[in-house]
């Protein structure tokens, strides 16, 4: 009985970020649930979404033809999963856009459909 | 011949901080303001901090850093002031006549008032005398991100990073993404130079070993790095004998601080503090020499951009104004403070002070003194050398009679990340 209860069980110790007090949140977490000791409600929140959905916003650049620059710099529009952005990174070295593009302009759509679209964060002019 | 001109308000340097003076002083009734910048392009570093995390504190939304950059260039094209890229200020003299150069030639510039935002540079290797070789591969962090983010070019593949600043905890993060190995972050001190969110993010994220209390202490490799070896050191930072080891890299990043680049303001004898390393300012960043404000990087180094902008906005309008030198409090750091920002107090009326504290504390109390008296306390629950202690100076009850005054942070020591 106890040996199933410890298998079961998982203790994390994690750093919250929501606000910079950076508190130090230990995390109890079983088949049905987490328990947060430490920290606020807030904190408790983004332990929650950290252990069962972490997300990043994400941000590169991808290679672009005929810019006035080699590189336009691009950001995930929402949070991507932490865990699929080895992936993303892969298919995004494998993008090359045409110069020019405009800031705030959508890429691509539905990156490795995830419902998160790519942004370009600087305008790059086309060379003359 | 140098072309001459004149000019209401002439800015040097058009990062983040420039542009902002730029704007607020058009906007304040400036008939002609002149920005120059060194670089083909305005916005300062922002162009190549693709992150991000910029403008959570003045706008509520978080931009990257070429957004924040291309808003201010947007809004400088919609007012007469004449942005001048390419262009580099070469000299500068207590009559505010600037001396500039760019693909058209020679300038001469007389100004009404001159704001200085030429921002920081970072410290390099020959600045740590690390022992060792000149070998390729090694880059200030910033220096590698332009590379990275803007040229297109990956500095290396097995990394070590030293300092545990901002910059470095960004680039260890962009250069795993980019396929680098990022082997290890190595800090001189026993606690986290930038942000816990950084730290959690760039470090945590990619399970990249951070080691406090070590050092840098040799680099090998003649023609490019080929390993460095780190060393413990004590509580003041002298490496410890027997704690070495060799970690295998192709690069050394260093993100191991900045400094406020004055020359200009030297040239033209503006007082600098030895504390920020640049001019002494009050409220609104007016410098101690009648007509010069300095604002942003260059007058103390900030940790936010929002910071930067709020800074520069003031010295923008102070700019036009241009009121008559009169006597001010002088703000001096006391125990447990790094630096504080404005030094000197005109008013008090409204405006920031910014306070950097020397370690992260918790339990916090920022005490003011006046002679051997406290006239103001406030307390706070945490602070960290990354992150200023921003307080409205509207909040202090300034003391009635103009002189010097203290600033103090005493609380309980906390050693690591948190």
């Amino acid at each position: 009985m106890k040996l199933k209860e410890q298998k079961s069980r998982e203790f994390l110790e994690l750093i919250c970020i929501v606000c910079p007090l950076g508190c130090s949140l230990s995390v109890t977490k079983s088949d049905d649930r987490i328990r947060v000791r430490g920290g606020c409600k807030k904190g408790e929140k983004y332990v929650k979404e950290e252990i069962t959905n972490p997300r990043r916003v994400v941000t590169t650049t991808l290679r672009i033809k005929n810019g006035v620059w080699p590189r336009v710099p691009v950001r995930t529009s929402s949070p991507f999963p932490r865990d699929k952005i080895p992936e993303l990174m892969k298919f995004l070295s494998s993008l090359e856009v045409e110069a020019p593009q405009k800031r705030g302009e959508v890429i691509a759509k539905n990156l490795l459909g995830e419902g998160v679209d790519l942004v370009v964060t600087r305008t790059i002019e086309r060379k003359e | 011949m140098p072309r001459s001109i004149r000019g209401d308000v002439v800015v040097i340097g058009g990062g983040p901080a420039g542009m902002a003076a730029a704007l607020s002083s058009w906007e304040a009734g400036a008939k002609s303001v002149f920005l120059l910048e060194r670089n083909e392009y305005l916005g300062g570093i922002l162009p190549q901090c693709i992150h991000p995390g910029f403008g959570l504190q003045i706008w509520g939304e978080e931009l990257t850093g070429p957004e924040y950059a291309e808003i201010f260039i947007e809004n400088l094209n919609r007012t007469g002031v004449e942005a001048m890229t390419d262009t580099a200020a070469l000299e500068l003299t207590p009559e505010r006549i600037v001396k500039a150069v760019n693909p058209q030639g020679a300038w001469e510039i007389k100004a009404n008032s001159i704001i200085l935002s030429m921002g920081c540079r970072e410290r390099t290797r020959g600045m740590l005398q690390i022992p060792g070789y000149r070998p390729a591969g090694i880059f200030t962090a910033g220096l590698a991100q332009y590379l990275v983010n803007i040229a297109g070019y990956l500095p290396g593949k097995d990394i070590v990073i030293l300092g545990s600043g901002d910059i470095g905890l960004i680039m260890a993060r962009r250069l795993t993404l980019e396929g680098a190995r990022v082997k290890m972050v190595v800090e001189i001190k026993n606690s986290l130079s930038g942000l816990v969110r950084n730290y959690v993010q760039c470090i945590q994220d990619f399970n990249i070993p951070l080691l406090f209390s070590h050092t840098v202490t040799e680099v090998r490799g003649k023609e490019r790095v080929e390993a460095v070896v780190i060393s413990e050191v004590d509580e003041e930072g002298n490496p410890l004998s027997g704690g070495e080891r060799e970690v295998e890299c192709d690069t050394l990043l260093l993100s191991v601080g900045l400094i406020p680049e004055n020359e200009l303001s030297r040239q033209a004898k503006i007082p600098l503090s030895p504390q920020t390393g640049g001019p002494w300012v009050d409220e609104d960043f007016s410098t101690d020499l009648e007509g010069f404000f300095a604002c942003g990087n260059v007058a103390s180094v900030f940790d936010l951009v929002d910071y930067v902008t709020l800074v520069a906005e003031r010295a923008g309008r102070a700019a036009v104004l241009a009121r008559p030198p009169q006597e001010k409090h002088i703000l001096r750091a006391g125990e447990g403070v790094h630096t504080v920002i404005p030094q000197r107090i005109r008013e008090g009326k409204d405006g920031f002070l910014f306070i950097r504290p020397q370690k992260s504390m918790k339990g916090v109390t920022v005490s003011f003194w006046e002679r051997e008296k406290i006239f103001y306390q406030k307390k706070i629950s945490i602070c960290r050398p990354s992150e200023m202690i921003k307080l409205d100076l509207a909040q202090i009850p300034w003391p009635q009679e103009k002189g010097e005054i203290k600033v103090e942070i005493k609380g309980t020591e906390i050693q690591g990340i948190s």
